[in-house]
């Protein structure tokens, strides 16, 4: 596979995107840029635009304003547009509505029979695709059988089979049990930290976001608040003006900053909140 | 409970027919449905029962789960029996009473049809009953490939038998989920009468076409994300190969194909 190290992954440039011509825009003014090997998560309540914006990734959707660049390719050039859903894949929110065959191997071999990839090279791939996501024990069963994490874990081999540059993760775990959340979201951390795949997790659980490397806050179609997870939870009344959950120990520092206690900034788990607490109340230790 | 359903009459197996090409049993399906039309005379369906007994032995099939595919046929059966017992015209009248007379030769029609019935539904049923619904539909693409040169859409048909095959047991789960729902909320589906009961199916239909064409876009969608154009450049997992066990089926069927028709030629009996 041909490595371009110097071209960003996923570049938006000034993006705004229409249903209809004289509808609001569903994305409005979007730039921003997703480097090789980041997990970059995308958080927004129901209509902020955080779908569309993800269909804008892959040229489901074209913008109708600005540009979108996928691994240097623009998505408005047509011929280009399998090569860019090659390297941007994307898992959808509903496990059922994505899986085509019968059986769980040829549910990973779709994309690849769909490139034209060669038979011997296609049992390799697909082999090595189920292994990264620990369903290697499935390739024989019906997709029916399985539960909506282990059907959303073969999407994802379905996906990474192609080789993409990039995951798009399209409210995978909307519709999944708590379990099942937690069993995706791990093996796509893995997946980035272990073979560096790059990321765009988009999502409206707060908790899921909390553990990426960059955060973009949607609202309204534009990007309400950006950086770093500790950076954008610490906004507290920002987050929650714009209707989304702030992580528990986040908000309880802020509420014990407001009654003077002087805690720092990006406190977002129980054990940050203990050695904080333990630095303002006993600094001796 | 639903999630185990069983699509078509598959009885999965590791028998030599089992393991045949689904296009030879295909291919051969059709060999066997000619035999049966080449029977001139009741007696001769020994050869296609003789096939028959042989397919079962090696597929290890037993005849009662070949003659329950033909038992859904009993109606049809008893009436072609009927039909050409009494309205086939002949000269030597066995038995006569008032208008109907039973003839020699309406008797044998009538035997003759019926075997032809029960004869290509349980020849088929080795089909159906030995080759999963996917590699079906594996065979059929690839023997109706050629055709696609003429504007046929193989791959578009096997691509929609895939499709339907994968959605089933998804959408049966679904009717069920609904029909639940519908009867908590005190909807009866198994009192009244037919027309009672068809209707009381409408609000189950609707949801589930109405989820069923959401479930349509999403997929459409999904293929699209990951390359889906069409059957052109398409290369497949599974590739499927004739082997040695596949030309010497092809020869006992063809040679019993060849019986049948000599035996119709020399007109023997």
């Amino acid at each position: 596979m041909e490595q371009k190290p110097n071209v960003l992954p996923l570049r938006m440039e000034d993006v705004s995107y229409q249903y209809e011509p004289d509808a609001r825009p569903a994305v409005s003014h979007v730039t921003l840029e997703v480097e090789r090997g980041s997990f970059v998560a995308v958080l927004g309540h129901n209509g902020s635009g955080k779908s569309t914006l993800a269909k804008l990734m892959n040229a489901l959707f074209l913008p109708t304003e600005g540009r979108v660049l996928v691994c240097g390719m623009d998505t408005l050039t047509e011929e280009k547009v399998w090569n860019i859903r090659r390297h941007a894949g994307m898992v959808f929110q509903n496990p059922d509505n994505q899986i085509v065959a019968n059986v769980v191997r040829e549910d990973v071999a779709f994309g690849l029979e769909n490139l034209g990839v060669p038979q011997d090279e296609m049992v390799r791939r697909v082999e090595a695709a189920l292994s990264a996501v620990r369903m290697s024990e499935f390739a024989e069963t019906a997709p029916h059988m399985l539960s909506g994490g282990q059907k959303q874990r073969v999407a994802i081999a379905g996906v990474l089979a192609m080789e993409p540059e990039l995951i798009i993760m399209d409210e995978a775990t909307a519709m999944l049990d708590p379990s099942g959340r937690a069993e995706v979201l791990a093996t796509v951390r893995k997946l980035n930290r272990e073979k560096g795949m790059t990321v765009v997790w988009i999502t409206h659980f707060m908790e899921e976001a909390a553990i990426a490397d960059r955060l973009i806050v949607m609202n309204d179609g534009s990007v309400a608040l950006e950086g770093t997870p500790r950076q954008v939870f610490s906004r507290v009344n920002e987050i929650k003006a714009l209707g989304l959950d702030v992580p528990p120990m986040a908000e309880l520092a802020q509420t014990l900053r407001e009654r003077g206690l002087p805690l720092p900034e990006g406190i977002l788990t129980v054990s940050d909140m203990v050695k904080e607490l333990k630095n303002v109340l006993c600094p001796s230790k | 409970m639903l999630k185990d359903i069983t699509l078509g009459q598959y009885l999965p197996g590791k028998s030599l027919i089992h393991r045949l090409d689904p296009r030879t049993k295909i291919l051969l399906t059709i060999v066997y449905i000619a035999m049966i039309f080449c029977v001139s005379n009741p007696v001769w369906y020994v050869i296609p029962l003789a096939f028959l007994i042989l397919c079962a032995k090696m597929s290890g099939l037993k005849a009662a789960q070949l003659l329950k595919t033909v038992k859904p046929l009993r109606f049809l059966l008893i009436l072609t029996f009927v039909l050409n017992l009494f309205f086939s015209s002949g000269e030597t009248v066995l038995v006569s009473w008032g208008i109907l007379r039973i003839t020699r030769e309406g008797l044998i029609t009538a035997v003759h049809f019926c075997m032809r019935l029960i004869f290509l539904v349980a020849g088929t049923s080795v089909l159906t009953l030995t080759t999963s619904p996917i590699s079906l539909c594996d065979g059929m693409e690839t023997l109706l490939k050629p055709l696609s040169k003429l504007h046929f859409p193989a791959h578009e048909l096997a691509m929609m038998m895939t499709i339907a095959l994968r959605f089933i047991p998804t959408l049966i789960e679904e009717a069920d989920k609904i029909m639940k729902a519908q009867m908590a909320r005190g909807a009866d589906f198994e009192s009244g009468n037919l027309i009672k009961r068809a209707k009381a199916m409408v609000p189950l239909l609707v949801p589930l076409f109405v989820s069923a064409f959401r479930r349509a876009g999403e997929l459409a969608m999904a293929m699209e994300a990951r390359c889906y154009h069409g059957g052109e450049g398409r290369t497949r997992l599974r590739v499927l190969h004739f082997q040695k066990i596949d030309w010497q089926a092809s020869l006992v069927t063809v040679a019993a194909l060849l019986l049948t028709i000599l035996c119709r030629r020399w007109n023997l009996l």
